[in-house]
């Protein structure tokens, strides 16, 4: 018989013979499964989390800051400022102005899901906002009319904040608020926002004719050099201006830190134990076939074939495993829809788990090596046992 | 004890059981030790905050500030016996990554109310009188290796100074705490400092972050809180008063699922682990049935044989569990915040090492005693029957 026949009928007869030790295989199973779960869910946090940022993204959009300001929370720009920037060459023109001076403050309000208040993100924005992001539509009720106390609320707010759906009144502080509208943009972090207009905004935060932060549209996704370089040349402007994607991605960063070096260490830890689990059960397994393996040595099938047939088989628990743990992550989480606090702009922003099938993908290739590792040892025990103590044995 | 050698050859028999059954223990028990760890980090000290004490925030969001002439009035209050407050600087040192959690404060009311930071009393006498200085966190000064005396220049975008110069500090002392779960990050330095700069700018000076007073009996505090708040309402900065504690905690549950979420599935999965272990341990003791068998015919009785399985399962548990606890805990301790900072309270409370080595015993116990039991019931002819 050449090797193949060999590994082939061997296999063949390990494989037949799972159902009698089902109890263990089936704890292999789970337990790889169980980590492949774990690693995804946490990837899917971590993926969720940068596809809403990075979905807010459009390259033609760009943000100016004041220079030495990382996030919109700390920068400011004054009212004469923020007319110089949006007069700068680069920028979109037709049908007026594209460029939009916002404010960005926090509102203490309470999450739907503890009642408790959490810092809910309020931009006060001008009518040119929605021209700076053309991604962004309302979808139900309207926009707000400018110079009112009236908010359209992003749709994710409006689903994890308390209370602000259309026609509901909020009170913050001092200031009395209609909500008149939801809008849309594209499950982008942008929906975790509260919006209004920056005009009625600025005396309740006593922010005079100051803003924070001028978002723009640029006339060509190509223009941003000249726009760049226009405000750099500008001595009465210290300002930094930045593409919005590459904005969300830099905010993103230290949760993204958080979530990956935490998660990563978890799933690491599991998959340490699951592997000594795999490597436990593959050993019984082993061992209770010495007697079945030793009669096949003696019958004159070679070492390979039996190493070949016990990897394959701690191969197939972990792909059953590594199947099951991507499926039921992907039921579980995919489309989860949570906030959390954004460090780096101090306050919530909602977004969806993402169970991407390049996720699964890499959960699977996890559980193989860990199979593979797991069944590795055992293998070569099996084909070490000397033939004949081995066929002594009970 | 004279049968402990048994013991410890019926576990070498199968070597690699053992091995592989201990690895899995202690890896569980490692991560238990990570889970608590992170969940302490994720409640932000919650456990730690005081009772007495009360913080009051501008109704609107902790981000605005309010007039620092409501100190006074604070003070006034029947029931307040002791009043400090604070304003946010977030200042970074040469580059926004390397930011350091600053806070203005008043230093000498900052740090009778937060007696968990220890000072020595020379560097806290040098701090008082210098107008400049600051007094920075033990965590904090081993990361960014700085000492007393350093110099250390600050920027700060909230408070930017004209012509965008940086804010000059000096370490006059570092503190250290005595108490598990005390943030030693952090960055305090005199109020009057940034008020001296800020008073320059149109309705800028006078203005205070939050507001911390302690209360003579915190069984009032919550009528106190609405007091408070009441004597304030209507004013153009209305504000927000309750226990440092529900502070804490609101502030925590707003990670919100995420930390739930992974401390939910890992914890899972560590009982899984020590699920297959325990298993593992049931399965090598039925596999010597009839050797117990043998065993009771020389002579070993019911309780002997129940207390030699026992502590076997035991042994593994505790070789296991005290491994893994003591890795985990020496990791924490010396290793510290894995993420470089961002999570300041990164400990393993005692409360919790307690509970792990319960957990360990729990193991062993658990995983023993029904194998246990059942080889003490063994009649010998059945024992030795079965193969």
């Amino acid at each position: 018989m050449n090797w193949i026949t060999q590994m082939l009928a061997v296999t063949g007869v390990t494989l037949r013979s799972i159902p009698q030790r089902l109890g263990s295989s089936i704890v292999a199973i789970i337990g790889i499964g169980g980590v492949v779960v774990v690693f995804t869910a946490v990837l899917s946090i971590a993926e969720g989390f940068r596809a809403a940022m990075r979905g807010t993204g459009d390259p033609q959009t760009v943000i100016v800051l004041r220079s030495g300001s990382d996030t919109e929370m700390t920068s400011g720009l004054g009212g004469e400022e923020t007319r110089l920037i949006s007069e700068k060459p680069g920028l979109e023109t037709s049908d007026g102005p594209h460029a939009s001076p916002e404010l960005f403050v926090i509102v203490g309000h309470p999450l739907q899901r503890s009642g408790t208040d959490a810092n809910v993100p309020l931009r006060g924005v001008t009518p040119a906002a929605l021209k700076a992001r053309p991604q962004i539509r309302i979808v139900e009720g309207r926009m707000f009319n400018t110079g009112t106390n009236e908010i359209v609320v992003g749709r994710s707010a409006s689903r994890q904040f308390a209370g602000l759906t259309v026609g509901s009144a909020v009170r913050w502080g001092t200031s009395n608020w209609v909500v008149v509208g939801i809008f849309d943009a594209n499950g982008s972090v942008a929906e975790s926002e509260i919006w209004c207009d920056a005009r009625v905004l600025q005396p309740a935060y006593n922010r005079g004719n100051s803003f924070q932060s001028v978002y723009a549209r640029l006339a060509s996704v190509d223009s941003f050099q000249t726009f760049k370089d226009a405000l750099t040349t500008d001595p009465r402007l210290q300002v930094t201006v930045i593409r919005e994607p590459d904005y969300y991605s830099q905010q993103s960063q230290v949760l993204q830190t958080v979530i990956r070096r935490v998660g990563f260490g978890i799933a690491g830890l599991m998959a340490l134990g699951a592997i000594f689990g795999a490597v436990n059960t593959m050993y019984s397994a082993v061992a209770n076939r010495t007697r079945e393996i030793a009669t096949l040595r003696a019958l004159g099938f070679g070492a390979s074939p039996v190493v070949a047939s016990v990897l394959f088989e701690a191969v197939l628990l972990s792909v059953v495993g590594g199947v099951m743990g991507g499926g039921l992550a992907w039921i579980g989480f995919d489309g989860f829809q949570t906030t959390t606090m954004n460090w780096q702009s101090f306050s919530q922003v909602a977004f969806a788990f993402r169970v991407t099938p390049d996720l699964l993908m890499r959960g699977l290739i996890f559980a193989v090596i860990m199979g593979l590792i797991g069944g590795f040892f055992p293998a070569v025990r099996a084909a070490r046992m000397p033939v004949v103590t081995a066929l002594r044995q009970l | 004890m004279k049968f402990l050698h048994l013991v410890w050859r019926n576990l070498l028999r199968r070597k690699v059981r053992t091995i592989m059954t201990v690895a899995s223990i202690l890896v569980a028990f490692v991560l238990f030790g990570a889970l608590m760890a992170i969940r302490a980090a994720f409640s932000m000290g919650v456990d730690i905050a005081g009772a007495d004490r009360l913080m009051m925030i501008h109704k609107v969001s902790i981000i605005q500030p309010m007039p620092a002439s409501y100190g006074e009035r604070i003070k006034a209050t029947e029931g307040v016996t002791a009043l400090t407050h604070a304003n946010w600087f977030g200042g970074f040192y040469q580059e926004p990554s390397n930011f350091v959690q600053s806070m203005a404060v008043d230093p000498p009311t900052w740090l009778e109310m937060y007696p968990e930071f220890e000072v020595p009393p020379d560097q806290r006498k040098t701090w008082f009188g210098d107008r400049t200085g600051a007094i920075i966190g033990a965590d904090l000064a081993k990361r960014m290796n700085w000492k007393i005396g350093d110099r250390v220049p600050l920027l700060a975008p909230i408070y930017q100074r004209a012509h965008d110069g940086p804010w000059e500090f000096t370490v006059d002392g570092i503190y250290d705490s005595t108490k598990q779960g005390v943030d030693k990050t952090q960055f305090f330095f005199h109020y009057d400092y940034l008020n001296e700069a800020m008073r320059k700018l149109p309705g800028q000076g006078d203005q205070i972050g939050w507001y911390i007073f302690r209360v003579a009996d915190p069984s009032t505090s919550d009528l106190l809180a609405k007091r408070i708040d009441a004597m304030f309402a209507n004013s153009s900065a209305e504000t927000k008063t309750a226990t440092e504690k529900a502070f804490v905690s609101d502030f925590a549950k707003q990670i919100g699922d995420i930390g739930s979420i992974m401390i939910a599935i890992a914890g899972v999965v560590m009982f899984f682990i020590l699920f297959v272990a325990g298993n593992a341990m049931a399965q090598s003791v039925r596999e010597r049935i009839n050797e117990l068998g043998v065993l009771k015919t020389l002579g070993f009785n019911d309780g002997r044989i129940l207390a030699l399985v026992l502590l076997e399962s035991c042994t593994i548990a505790l070789l296991g569990g005290g491994i893994g606890l003591a890795l985990i805990w020496c990791l924490i301790t010396f290793g510290g915040d894995p993420t470089g900072g961002l999570l300041p309270i990164f400990h393993f409370p005692t409360r919790d090492v307690v509970f792990g080595v319960l957990l360990v015993f729990l193991l062993g116990f658990g995983t023993g005693l029904l194998p246990a039991l059942q080889a003490s019931r063994l009649k010998i002819v059945d024992a030795l029957r079965r193969t």
